[in-house]
């Protein structure tokens, strides 16, 4: 039922529009190890995908080929109907491809406003001068993406701490920023690298609140690795599977979920 | 300036905002924090969007004696949208936002809301869950539309839209809503408010226009409030205290309400708006207290030296020389005044210079004596010279004092421009107390009730002390009945308890004398009223002596350390407790002690957090049995509980008073172990999470003896 056309309605009721993203046949190596074997799949406009498997699979490396940090060894990357070939990390960004990291990466000496700040580099267009003169175009430049950030802000529920600088922040938190400041480089596509690991029951639900919300309320498309299985078949449109670099799955939670070689992966099975 | 700042006699909410708008029309009175900025509203403006969200209302069918129910944080929009129910001739209900969906269910029930006025997703899930319940609900409203987007709309709406559709329509509605708040007379109902239950199912008490507007009269007068003030609404919208301050008052006196962020921004919002009247439970200010003492323990030998002396010595002379002498005249200040300014700050200048000049030499003397430990011998002291008065060093010593520790704590507390704030609610510790007293913060007491409008006495001004709760306000009359409850009759007494005439009745008598419940008695001599404990509370030990478990627990809980306390003993031989640990102040202790700790239950079970308390409860003891009445009421064993004690448990009220016969049927088991003569007991606690989930915690606690002293008894039988 998802696989035709433009503009489908997911059981949820959000609307999933065209493919924005294509893999196709996608191998990755490093040297002698193939941490990617041949899988393709799609990520449409509006949806939240989920890329699943046990520890090793792959789920990482397929995430930094989404993003373009990796050049995959075989396959095409298809990003808005165009052929994506080897990029620099800000071509990335202007992309419009925003991540937040396993372990988080943020600036710990900086106060979340100021890290949060730093998404929206790409989007700013004042010169290195006018901005250290702090003259002209900067000054209100400034004026225009402190409101934009402060609507993050607004919506991520983090005024609180505004202020504080990252370093002092429990981990949930820190995540929670991480989150905001991919947020505010308006993302086409907002990449997740396992949001929740390490959370407790309360802060994942919050997550989860939050990553739905984002794509409510902006309409971006989220990539999410995750391992928490009751967050990805709550949170997910549609589910890619991966296990040793292949992909073993692929559709909608309930599908997956009931997917034997899925099961097997997870339970183990036994070798004969 | 105020008394005749209060204008003509309006008859209603509506009314006194329409002359608000007269008389301070481009003042600010309502502002909100948002997206990082303060957002301001005039008077005017607020009037127009109130008449706007009224003229909405009319449009969604809202009648005459209509229930809206609102529930969230405080925002404007929540304040406006029970100004505007009044306009429309209906009825303001709001709900406590924490409260869970059963609860809330009750009320909505209870009022038969037909409209309900969402402040977030979360309230809206709330009201949605149990609409299957309660039909009459036809429309509700939000004011934060995030998350909204998937809901079922054609019975639900954003407030800005409704406010939107008001302007829109404002020529079909405008003679309709002028006509509604022409007939809203001092009888007309003006809230409806429920109580939290401590007992039984929650109350709705019905209060008109005359009780709110003439309780904010009295009040606004007897502390020359005016409309420069500045509060900050962060207390629950449900509680009658913040519907007389943040209306009320804020309507009569005119001054400006301030909302919060969020509740979590609430301490830097409250030191950016640096509120001029502030009310808070003495939990915040035990909470600010605590904080600050934690840091004091931080902060350099210097930093903590200082705040230790200049405490010290506030304690004494901070009545004199610190309180407020507000309402000074608006006029600008004289060249005189200027001068004598000037003046004192030349002289205060010169005479810290001299005691810190005179103090490095004497440090440095004893420096030269014992190098190795200066710090032992070293005392600070006055000038040698000695060329002032007493009184005019106190004053001095004060001022520096003021300059060096209390203006900057103050200040980092939001509390800098505070000429009158009030505690109420429960008993404040008397270390605490003098505390924010002696900083120079005017910090008085009041006692009151929903059923009173708040106010029934309160501390004049120089009249304040830790352990009363003041004279009676102004046209409230207080008698103590014969069993020692206390009664009052006043204009702010309540009309009725919604659909419960027995309640009313069995509350107010004919004559409109209201029991509060409460037990107490005048001071001879002062007329100050004395609070003890709940009347019903009160009772007999086994042996005839008074057990007012209220009295001890407050005690108890004066200690940064001790949370909450239950004290048992009704009809037996002996009082026990249960203690909370407060994990703020012991994990902070825990942390300087080298105590490892891995959850609260562990922490609260630790030897050496034992042994803290049971010292407490030994002080506790011999300050009890000071007091032949109640010298029966020392604690002769008590245990740490494993778990706080919570309002989603039921524990608690959602004003965070304990409720005692929950309580112990709850730990019936703990209760039997401390009147037997166990040293420990292993017991399962159910738990329910915030999102309604439940588990169990399952503990092995230990029970100790406290010392009891024996003076009392020893006095009484003498006595006998």
């Amino acid at each position: 039922m998802k696989d035709t056309g433009a503009g489908i309605t997911t059981a949820e009721g959000g609307s999933v529009g065209p493919v924005l993203m294509e893999l196709r046949n996608i191998t990755l190596r490093f040297g002698g190890v193939v941490a990617i074997k041949d899988i393709s799949f799609d990520i449409r406009e509006g949806e939240i995908r989920a890329i699943i498997g046990p520890n090793g699979a792959g789920k990482s490396s397929m995430l930094n080929v989404i993003s373009g940090f990796y050049v995959p060894t075989e396959g095409e990357v298809w990003f808005r109907g165009e052929k994506r070939g080897p990029m620099k990390p800000y071509q990335v960004a202007r992309l419009g491809i925003a991540r937040t990291f396993q372990n988080i990466a943020l600036f710990d000496g900086m106060s979340v406003l100021d890290n949060i700040m730093t998404g929206r580099l790409t989007l700013m267009h004042s010169g290195l001068l006018s901005q250290a003169m702090w003259w002209g175009k900067a000054a209100a430049e400034e004026d225009e993406h402190r409101e934009k950030v402060e609507k993050i802000i607004d919506f991520l529920e983090i005024q609180n701490i505004r202020k504080t600088p990252v370093g002092r922040l429990p981990y949930g938190l820190k995540k929670r920023v991480e989150l905001a400041r991919a947020l505010a480089a308006e993302p086409k596509i907002l990449l997740l690298d396992e949001p929740m690991a390490g959370m407790n029951v309360e802060e994942k639900e919050d997550m989860c609140r939050f990553i739905l919300d984002v794509n409510d309320e902006f309409g971006t498309t989220t990539v999410l690795i995750e391992h928490d299985m009751g967050v990805v078949m709550d949170l997910s449109d549609r589910v890619v599977v991966m296990d040793y670099g292949r992909k073993i799955g692929d559709g909608p939670p309930d599908e997956v979920r009931n997917n034997q070689d899925v099961i097997d992966a997870y339970l183990g099975v036994a070798h004969a | 300036m105020t008394d005749q700042d209060q204008g003509p006699a309006a008859q209603s909410i509506p009314a006194l905002l329409a002359l608000n708008v007269e008389r301070y029309g481009n003042r600010p009175a309502y502002r909100e924090k948002e997206f990082g900025i303060w957002q301001v509203w005039t008077w005017a403006e607020a009037a127009t969007e109130i008449r706007a969200m009224a003229m909405g209302f009319l449009s969604l069918g809202v009648e005459r004696g209509d229930h809206i129910a609102i529930i969230g944080r405080n925002r404007p929009a929540h304040y406006w949208a029970m100004v505007a129910a009044q306009m429309c001739g209906a009825v303001p209900v709001p709900l406590y936002q924490d409260a869970v969906a059963e609860e809330m269910a009750y009320v909505l029930d209870h009022c038969g809301a037909r409209f309900v006025v969402c402040g977030d997703q979360e309230q809206v899930d709330k009201v949605v869950e149990v609409e299957d319940r309660i039909h009459h609900i036809q429309h509700v409203m939000y004011t934060d539309k995030r998350g909204m987007r998937k809901y079922d709309h054609s019975r639900m709406n954003h407030l800005a839209d409704i406010v939107a559709e008001g302007k829109a329509g404002h020529f079909r509605y405008e003679g309709e809503l002028d006509k509604r708040i022409a007939e809203l007379t001092t009888d007309s109902t003006c809230v409806m408010l429920y109580t939290s239950g401590t007992t039984g199912k929650p109350k709705g008490v019905v209060l008109s226009n005359r009780n709110i507007i003439e309780t904010a009269r009295a009040s606004v007068a007897f502390d020359h409030l005016g409309c420069d003030e500045d509060v900050l609404a962060y207390l629950p919208m449900a509680w009658v205290g913040d519907f007389i301050f943040s209306i009320g008052q804020a309507m009569v006196a005119g001054f400006c309400v301030n909302c919060p962020e969020s509740p979590a921004t609430m301490m830097t919002d409250l030191r950016e708006i640096g509120p001029t009247y502030f009310f808070a439970p003495p939990r915040i200010f035990e909470t600010m207290l605590t904080n600050v003492m934690i840091r004091m323990e931080d902060a350099g030998d210097l930093k903590h030296g200082m705040f230790k002396h200049f405490m010290e010595f506030a304690k004494t002379t901070g009545e004199t020389y610190g309180m407020p002498r507000y309402r000074v005249k608006r006029s600008k200040p004289t060249l005189r005044r200027r001068w004598r300014w000037a003046w004192r700050y030349a002289m205060g200048i010169g005479f810290s210079v001299e005691t810190m000049v005179e103090n490095a030499v004497r440090l440095a003397i004893v420096r030269l004596r014992h190098p190795m430990e200066h710090r032992k011998h070293f005392h600070a002291r006055g000038p040698l010279l000695n060329l002032y008065p007493q009184p005019l060093r106190d004053y001095f010593d004060y001022r520096t004092g003021e300059v060096t520790i209390f203006s900057p704590l103050k200040n980092t507390l939001g509390l800098s421009r505070v000429r009158v704030a009030y505690t109420a609610g429960e008993a404040i510790g008397p270390e605490i107390f003098e505390f924010y007293r002696s900083m120079g913060i005017n910090l008085k007491q009041l006692y009151g009730q929903t059923e009173a409008s708040v106010f029934i006495t309160q501390q004049p001004d120089g009249q304040v002390r830790a352990d009363t709760v003041g004279v009676p306000s102004p046209g409230v009359e207080v008698k103590i009945g014969e069993n020692g409850e206390v009664f009052y009759r006043s204009p702010g007494t309540f009309v009725e308890y919604f659909k419960n005439p027995e309640s009313t009745a069995s509350t107010k008598d004919a004559e409109g004398w209201v029991a509060t419940g409460d037990a107490g008695f005048f001071e001879p001599g002062t007329g100050h009223l004395r609070i003890i404990d709940r009347a019903k509370d009160v009772g007999k030990m086994a042996d005839g002596r008074l057990f007012a478990p209220k009295y001890v627990e407050n005690k108890l809980k004066f200690y940064p350390s001790i949370l909450e306390a239950v004290v048992f003993g009704g009809g037996r031989d002996r009082c026990t407790a249960f203690i909370n640990i407060d994990l703020t102040a012991v994990g902070n202790w825990a942390e300087r002690n080298n105590i490892a700790y891995a959850s609260y239950q562990e922490l609260a079970g630790h030897p050496q957090v034992y042994q803290m308390i049971r010292e407490h409860i030994d002080a506790v003891n011999r300050s009890v049995a000071q007091d032949p009445m109640l010298s029966g009421c020392q604690i002769h064993r008590f245990l740490i509980l494993h778990k706080e004690l919570d309002a989603d448990d039921g524990e608690m009220t959602r004003t965070r008073k304990v409720r005692r016969n929950v309580i112990a049927e709850k730990y019936a088991d703990l209760i039997a172990a401390l009147y037997d003569g166990r040293s420990s007991i292993y017991t399962e606690t159910e738990v329910t999470y915030e999102d309604g989930r439940k588990g169990a915690i399952k503990a092995t606690l230990r029970i100790e003896d406290a010392i009891v002293a024996p003076e009392a008894r020893i006095h009484k039988e003498a006595a006998e």
